[in-house]
């Protein structure tokens, strides 16, 4: 996937100021900054829900799956229900054996009846992440999809994730977590008031905080990142 | 066209999912339109009147020194009111006070006493007592209304009869008969035959005499003519305006179908118009719109399903209302392809209406909120006949329920129902205008929804 120069302005607001982003096959790109940086909004370009004002959005072949911030599902239908709903709005030939696939990848079969508005957050994200999967996408954009998930949860879902980056899926996702940026983000995207302050690897990003941040070079990452904000002006 | 399938089979699982309300949604509407049916069919009940006689009892009007026959007024009152008869005026006083009754009529000792002075040279004023609590403006108008008309119509009796001892007065002095008078009968000769007597007697007399006679004879005869005008000028005093009824807009159906098409049509708008505008908003509240309009249905395509939705419930629930109410009021199975037509209309434009409210908010709740109070005024206003309101009133009346579909989705519904009833092409046409409108509208407002 890639994106050059994204303009989009709210009004008189610029909330991307020419973004550009690649990602290749199989990779997992962290969009890192803070609330109000412009995240939300790149990847719903990405996804092609808005339009940009200015600037290019390509991938190559295959769909590119979503999956929002909040889960995307209907709370009063059972697991099985939504994802078998979704699986024939996809088209699947066989919306059943989608169905199945997906219950056996998020570890759900045993949950299948279960009403999504009585599982857990995590359980309901697990699902949201599914829905955005049964496009059988070559790009899965995630929109910040640990938030509200206690550590295990998160610890589960980063493992379903990375399992999908092993099978070559590319996958994009936002974050204001520094620490999960560094620790999942094969790469990372730094956007600050829709200004892209960097691109590159976890320990690239280290390296720059500590070049541009000195006096916190001695203290957490993530007060080193504020840090490095900061002195960007941001 | 796939899409909006499963679409449909998902909303109709969540309502099914949700029993209580979808019982709501459908129970609720339909105690609203039999109450609304129920209020609209039944006339006004009889209002409780504390009645007070003290005309002693066998007092009879009196004309010119004859009885009237009894006019049975009390009877008469107690027909239109129910009368709730006390002994005193105190009673009555104490009954309207505590609002056990809308007001109290007290006719006085002395009122025939008075009724009969009328005939007299010295003539009294007869007057009657109403006892009222004016609580409240609307009450006290009702009691007046009430009370004007009844003793209107009891002057209009008293009228006529004594209307007719007069003409029966005429009718002996003209052609003459028997009077009983004191418990004398007297015979009465009458012009008639006074004249014919004259006549026979004149060859008889000197011819000095007969130009008199002729005189007198000529007088009896004009004087008959003329008496014979006065009985229907007499009887017309009674009642001088006739009212004569001529219909010249507007073919009302019986009052039963009426409020059976606006049970049925208060259903199917509160059913249709919530449903579409309820299910609409869960897609936004579920975050599911954005990732549905991602390719995998379109926009039109979703407000397409949502208005199908609420056709497909709102006609099973006001066909089943309708059939329901053939248990009390005879409609006719053979109109039943027009009911489907004005039903599907109705609901479409209805549909339609709903969308444009649903994609106007972003919450279940407030846009169910915001249906309810958009739908339940504008029904209600439908509901006010011209000459109800001031016409400045009701023309901003009939321009603004003209905006919504549930007055021409009534008209249509009406339409279907009762075969003498107005043409339902008219309505029909309406509807597809307005369901064309809010299709716009509601498309504008769900795709300025989709660019927040």
């Amino acid at each position: 996937m890639r994106a050059t120069g994204i303009v989009k302005r709210f009004g008189d607001r610029e909330a991307l100021r020419g973004v550009s982003l690649e990602a290749g096959p199989g990779e997992l790109v962290a969009i890192i900054g803070p609330n109000g940086a412009g995240k939300t909004t790149l990847l719903s370009i990405l996804a092609e829900i808005s339009k940009p004002d200015e600037g290019e959005v390509s991938s190559s072949e295959g769909a590119v799956g979503w999956v929002p911030q909040q889960a995307a599902l209907y709370r009063r239908l059972t697991v099985e229900e939504n994802l078998l709903l979704f699986a024939r709005l996809e088209g699947h030939e066989d919306p059943r054996a989608s169905t199945e696939e997906m219950l056996e990848l998020t570890g759900l079969r045993e949950r299948r009846g279960e009403i999504v508005a009585r599982l857990s957050g995590g359980n309901q994200q697990r699902i949201n992440i599914a829905i955005g999967l049964l496009s059988r996408p070559a790009v899965l954009l995630l929109d910040e999809p640990s938030v509200g998930l206690d550590p295990r949860q998160r610890a589960r879902l980063w493992e379903f994730v990375s399992g999908l980056a092993g099978h070559g899926t590319t996958v994009i996702f936002s974050t204001h977590d520094i620490q999960e940026a560094e620790r999942y983000g094969g790469r990372v995207l730094v956007l600050a008031d829709g200004e892209s302050l960097f691109d590159g690897s976890a320990d690239e990003l280290r390296e720059a905080v500590r070049r541009e941040a000195p006096e916190s070079a001695d203290r957490d990452f993530e007060t080193a990142f504020v840090a490095y904000l900061q002195h960007r002006g941001h | 066209m796939r899409g909006v399938r499963w679409l449909l089979l998902k909303d109709l699982q969540i309502l099914r999912r949700s029993p209580l309300q979808a019982v709501l949604l459908v129970a609720y509407p339909i105690l609203i339109a039999v109450l609304v049916g129920f209020a609209i069919s039944r006339g006004p009940e009889d209002p409780r009147v504390a009645f007070l006689n003290e005309v002693p009892p066998d007092t009879r009007i009196n004309v010119g020194g004859q009885e009237l026959p009894k006019a049975n007024v009390r009877e008469q009152i107690c027909e239109r009111v129910e009368c709730v008869f006390v002994d005193d005026r105190e009673e009555a006083m104490s009954k309207v006070e505590s609002g056990d009754v809308l007001a109290a009529l007290v006719l006085p000792a002395d009122l025939v006493n008075k009724i009969n002075s009328l005939s007299t040279l010295t003539p009294g004023v007869p007057e009657v007592e109403i006892l009222v609590n004016e609580e409240n403006a609307v009450k006290a108008e009702l009691v007046d209304d009430r009370i004007t008309t009844l003793l209107a119509e009891a002057n209009l009796r008293i009228a006529r009869r004594i209307g007719n001892e007069g003409g029966r007065y005429l009718g002996l002095l003209v052609r003459g008969g028997e009077l009983e008078f004191l418990g004398e009968t007297i015979p009465i000769l009458g012009l008639q035959a006074s004249a014919r007597i004259l006549e026979q007697v004149a060859p008889a007399l000197p011819p000095s005499l007969r130009p008199a006679l002729e005189e007198v004879t000529e007088f009896a005869s004009r004087a008959r003519e003329n008496l014979d005008v006065a009985k229907p000028l007499i009887d017309r005093l009674a009642q001088p305006i006739k009212v004569d009824k001529v219909t010249v807009g507007g073919k009302s159906p019986p009052l039963e179908i009426f409020a059976i098409a606006v049970a049925a049509t208060l259903t199917l708008a509160f059913v249709v118009v919530l449903l579409v505008a309820g299910s609409l908003a869960l897609e936004r509240e579920e975050n599911a719109f954005a990732r549905l309009t991602r390719g995998l249905v379109s926009s039109n395509g979703l407000l397409g399903e949502k208005v199908l939705l609420g056709i497909a419930v709102g006609l099973v629930v006001t066909l089943l209302m309708l059939l329901g109410m053939r248990i009390f009021v005879p409609l006719d199975l053979g109109r039943v392809g027009l009911w489907l037509l004005a039903i599907l209309a109705s609901g479409a434009a209805l549909g339609a209406a709903g969308a444009a409210l649903g994609a106007a908010g972003r919450e279940v709740r407030a846009v169910s909120l915001l249906a309810f109070m958009v739908t339940l005024p504008i029904a209600f206003l439908s509901l006010v006949p011209s000459g109800a309101v001031s016409p400045a009133v009701f023309d901003a009346i009939r321009y603004l329920t003209a905006l919504f579909p549930f007055k021409p989705a009534l008209e249509a519904i009406t339409a279907a129902l009762d075969e003498a009833g107005p043409g339902i092409g008219e309505p029909l046409l309406h509807l597809a205008i307005l369901f064309v409108a809010y299709a716009v509208l509601a498309r504008l407002a769900l795709r300025r929804f989709a660019t927040v």
